[in-house]
């Protein structure tokens, strides 16, 4: 990696600040960044660690789950209360990367890198969740902006997320062979919001909801119903161990199986 | 009282693992040499480019930078040797083309090192690499061997015409030809030997070190062979003679073939050090893995078998194409040809067999062997061909088999391409292998999966491989430029602890017991007296080191012999001390007796006499009690075997698990069944991940798709069942230890059984082959494709 100022703020605004500086990269788990800095894919002038901000934490009210931005995958994963309120989002934490990348990886951190094959993406869009900074709330629809993109600016550090409690949901995902994220990746919810099916994994502009399975699945909630509905390939990733075709038809069995899980 | 049994036969745990697991192993990069650089090579982007232009002035002003090379300045030293030269079908010997250590004139694979940057730390010299102004010329490029013949191919080589290395054959092309000609059937199957990539756990890493006061050069190396990259690096790259040159290979985390060869990193660093006059280390980053360990495999081939009305094979007519990469790697030109041509009579009794195998340059990481090297495609080719047979002709798989088996009493058997089989016991390792898959109780497994809605096969595999590389002369007259003996130094210290100097190495395998197992054995020392030595040309007598399965077999060999002239010598030190004749001697778990009485004289008694010799035969004797042996053998070792295989296929998705998978194996004598079983273990998760996962994908110009773990598929724990492992074995009929080798035998055996399987599954969807790997995508376009299943039609 490059060479890099290395800072560890003890406050909110003192980590915005130094993000304020030119080419200022936030840390969070590190687990895309890190390697992504020893390939020397990115040049930061200071790395700022958000690991001091006191940013961890779950917190359930009566519809709502909140966690902290620098909460661990395998802190959501063990969670009693996330197991009990959103069980398939428990689930998603526990099946993140391998053990060592769940207890280093947070949920802040992969909400703002937006990764296209990253699982969390999927949970945030299909729970209708908010994102909330150190200076206002986004909310899922508003949030992601393409792959690797978001409604964040340079400096804005994600504080929480924050889950309405669904009557139903869970996640199904297909690794990739090689890498073991998502190739495709499909969280089905009912709650609050209505039906809401979000896909990661496949399109080549990040998650995006899809307005067929949701709207079978709001008409008949069942594995069935998926079968129904067919995905276009445009617009889907093609690569050599999937093609954009092969990954329009998981989709639909990835969305029949998220269902089976929810009940 | 009696120590626990710590011979051949036993299950004693490893002695080097306490290290290994305790991180307290001495790896290459683990070393460091005072006043230490490192080097960082930059290497080539492009599959093929003229290289216009290299400005280093920017690179070398950079902080902590000590030189820059590019080829200019190492264009007096050698290129890297090819270590076997293969003959074409007209007698004209193999196009080699000059290997540079760096590039001169043009780049002929991503990966193909340019220059060299030494500096202070490893930063420093990446960080000054990126001020190298180096400017290429993009030409055009070819990646598969198809492509590579075709007539209007760009070249990589000017000087190998239509890309070709060499166009070899073997067997009686005539007597095939007559053959075919007579068939009841011919059934023709065209297959592809996916190319792989190594990926030792411990990526390649080299320290050269120079003592100016001396002329003394030493080279820290990961190498599965010290003294071969001694003599290749030393007398045909650098011209050092062999005493001015130390190469050690110290802890090896697993080497699979790929760190056989002598590679330009070696050469880079060592001659480095002479330059800048301090050591230089290099480590390669998992990504110059991807670009610079030798790739294996990589075959596209069409095999042909006539048969007689009843089944019987009549002959057999393989045509292959293999990628030997931009430049010959050091085995590269052997493992298409006597690793792989001369296996294709298997375990059958085919009479006429006619193979040709063509070479081509690529513009790809050279290609060179890679565990099984050759017998796996061979076996790959040939068990794939025989369930096709099955398939067209509608015999059962099984029963095919077992019509052409070579009988157990036929041995010694001559194949009709060059090998002549010592022993083997096919038809009791499938028995073994059938009874234990339960592969009777198939079908009833099958209706229960379908049940579940998935799609269950099962797939057999009968192979046979020849290693235990390899008599001398033999292969001298094949080609190779180098003698495959091993030699073995026991050295019993005056109290009777022994020290084994061998030169096989041990990059995983285990060595240091199962070897200590031998001398526990012969001379009747306690596991914890016995120490093996391995991996340093200053300690070791020259030895040709570890690959081909030939450890023990031929450097165990060696030590048997050794160990002879030891308890030779042990019988007349005893005879003098207990005043008889050495023919009256007996030597027995570590005692000398004069026989019929109970007189008796220890290991240790014996030694140390001949270490102080106060009351010996000064005379007719010399002192010491310390012998080497140099073991040739006399033929290859033949191991083989059954595997079956077990799939459930998820038709929804396309995702084949492995649900069993038995490994029934002829391995000869077993020193030490559980090292046995894990090293069949590994072989056959190998085997599964080339079958299923494994796959080096290049584009047709020579980019490297897969080249990092985020797309090459390694199998992990959970893609793979809880095998089943036996041995059934036959004895090796001419080394004194009956071994035949067990390195390779589940990498070779396993590949056709997991896709015989698949194959098996998909039978409704009128599947007749598919190449590996076996990928989630390509089952579900067949299945996508078919819709329904043929039957259901």
């Amino acid at each position: 990696m490059y060479d890099f100022t290395y800072q560890k703020p003890a406050s909110l605004p003192d980590a915005v600040k130094a993000l304020g500086t030119e080419d200022a990269k936030a840390l969070a788990g590190g687990m895309t960044f890190i390697p992504v800095l020893k390939q020397r894919l990115n040049k930061p002038s200071v790395v700022v660690d958000l690991a001091k901000l006191g940013l961890t934490g779950i917190t359930v009210t009566g519809d709502t789950v909140t966690i902290g931005a620098m909460t661990t995958h395998e802190t959501v994963a063990n969670s009693a209360e996330v197991k009990r309120a959103i069980p398939g989002l428990a689930d998603l934490a526990a099946n993140i990367g391998d053990k060592e990348v769940r207890h280093r990886g947070t949920i802040g951190g992969s909400l703002a890198n937006n990764d296209p094959s990253a699982c969390y993406p999927s949970a945030l869009l299909a729970l209708g969740g908010t994102v909330k900074t150190d200076r206002r709330t986004i909310s899922a629809d508003d949030y992601f902006q393409g792959m690797f993109t978001t409604a964040l600016e340079p400096d804005e550090v994600i504080t929480e997320v924050s889950f309405p409690i669904p009557q139903k949901a869970a996640y199904a995902k297909f690794r990739n062979p090689a890498s073991r994220y998502a190739m495709v990746g499909v969280f089905v919810a009912k709650g609050p919001k209505g039906v809401r099916v979000a896909i990661t994994g496949a399109g080549q502009n990040g998650v995006f909801r899809h307005a067929g399975l949701e709207a079978a699945l709001a008409a008949n909630w069942s594995a069935d119903a998926c079968k129904g509905v067919s995905t276009p390939a445009d617009g889907l990733n093609s690569d050599i161990h999937a093609s954009a075709e092969y990954r329009a038809h998981l989709i639909g069995v990835m969305a029949g199986r998220a269902v089976t899980a929810a009940g | 009282m009696d120590a626990a049994f710590e011979g051949i036969g036993a299950s004693v745990r490893r002695k080097e693992d306490l290290r290994f697991i305790s991180g307290r192993g001495n790896y290459t990069d683990d070393i460091n040499r005072p006043h230490q650089m490192h080097a960082f090579i930059k290497r080539s982007d492009r599959p093929h480019a003229r290289i216009v232009r290299i400005d280093t002035a920017a690179a070398k002003a950079a902080p902590g930078v000590v030189a820059v090379f590019t080829g200019a300045d190492l264009a007096a030293i050698g290129g890297l040797p090819c270590g076997w030269q293969i003959h074409s079908k007209d007698g004209t010997p193999m196009v080699e083309p000059k290997h540079p250590v760096l590039a001169e004139g043009k780049v002929r694979h991503v990966g193909d090192p340019i220059a060299v940057v030494i500096a202070e730390t490893r930063q420093q010299a990446k960080d000054a690499a990126e001020l190298l102004d180096i400017e290429l010329a993009d030409l055009p490029s070819i990646a598969g061997v198809t492509d590579a013949v075709a007539p209007s191919a760009p070249l990589v080589h000017d000087e190998a015409a239509g890309n070709q290395c060499y166009d070899w054959h073997i067997g009686d092309k005539d007597a095939v030809d007559a053959a075919f000609a007579q068939a009841a059937h011919v059934v023709k199957l065209d297959l592809t030997n996916n190319r792989l990539v190594p990926n030792a756990m411990e990526p390649r890493a080299a320290l050269g070190d120079f003592d100016p006061s001396t002329g003394d050069y030493t080279l820290f190396t990961t190498s599965q062979n010290p003294h071969v990259i001694r003599l290749l690096m030393g007398a045909f790259v650098l011209g050092l003679p062999e005493h001015k040159l130390r190469v050690v290979a110290p802890d090896v985390g697993g080497g699979f073939g790929s760190k056989i060869y002598h590679y330009a990193e070696e050469a880079i660093v060592t001659w480095a050090a002479g330059q800048v006059k301090r050591p230089v280390k290099w480590t390669a980053e998992r990504n110059e893995s991807f670009v610079s360990d030798a790739h294996g495999r990589d075959h596209v081939s069409t095999a042909e078998m006539a048969l007689d009305p009843q089944g019987k094979f009549l002959a057999l007519r393989v045509h292959t194409l293999c990628n030997m990469g931009a430049y010959l790697s050091t085995f590269a030109p052997a493992v298409p040809t006597y690793l792989y041509a001369t296996l294709l009579a298997g375990t059958y009794t085919t009479p006429a067999i006619y193979v040709e195998v063509k070479a081509v340059f690529t513009n790809t990481v050279p290609v060179d062997a890679y565990r099984g090297a050759g017998r796996p495609e061979a076996t790959f080719l040939l068990e794939r061909l025989v369930d096709t047979i099955a398939h067209d002709t509608g015999l059962d798989r099984v029963e095919i088999r077992r019509r052409n088996f070579i009988p157990r009493d036929a041995f010694p058997y001559q194949t009709p391409v060059a090998l002549q089989y010592d022993s083997g016991d096919y038809v009791a390792t499938l028995e073994t292998a059938l009874k234990a898959a339960d592969w009777a109780g198939f079908p009833a497994r099958r209706a229960a999966a379908a049940a579940k809605g998935r799609l269950r096969g099962i797939g057999i595999s009968t192979y046979l491989e020849a290693c235990g590389i390899a008599p001398s002369a033999v292969v001298g007259s094949l080609g190779a430029r180098a003698g495959l003996y091993e030699v073995a130094n026991i050295r019993v210290h005056p109290t009777g602890s022994v020290s084994v100097f061998t030169g096989t190495h041990s990059h995983g395998q285990g060595h240091e017991t199962t070897l200590a197992q031998l001398v526990c054995d012969q001379l009747g020392v306690a596991l914890k007296d016995v120490d093996v030595v391995h991996g340093d040309t200053a300690r070791i007598p020259f030895g040709m080191g570890t690959y081909g399965s030939r450890s023990l077999a031929v450097g165990g060999s060696a030590m048997v012999k050794a160990m002879d002239k030891i308890i030779a010598k042990g019988k007349k030190i005893a005879a003098h001390l207990l005043e008889a004749s050495a023919d009256d001697i007996e030597f027995k778990d570590g005692k000398f007796t004069v026989a019929g009485t109970d007189k008796v004289k220890t290991l240790g008694e014996v030694a140390l006499t001949a270490y102080v010799p106060h009351n010996y035969p000064i005379d007719e004797i010399e002192p010491g009690l310390d012998e080497t042996a140099f073991y040739d053998p006399k033929n290859f070792t033949y191991p083989g075997g059954c595997h079956v295989c077990e799939v459930e296929i998820d038709p929804e998705t396309g995702v084949t698990r492995v649900v069993n998978f038995t490994a029934v194996d002829d391995v000869g004598r077993v020193v030490n069944p559980m090292i046995v079983e894990g090293q069949v273990q590994g072989g056959v998760a190998q085997g599964i991940g080339q079958a299923l996962l494994e796959n080096a994908v290049y584009d047709k110009d020579g980019q490297l798709l897969s080249g990092s773990f985020m797309d090459y598929t390694m199998p992990r724990a959970d893609d793979l069942p809880n095998f089943t492992v036996a041995t059934e074995n036959t004895m090796c009929t001419h080394n004194p230890l009956g071994s035949k080798g067990c390195g390779e035998v589940g990498a070779i055996g396993s590949p056709p059984a997991v896709i015989n399987a698949v194959v098996d599954a998909l039978r409704d969807y009128g599947v007749r082959h598919l190449d590996m790997p076996a990928s989630p995508q390509k089952i579900w376009s067949i299945i996508n494709a078919g819709r329904l299943p043929v039957a259901a039609e």
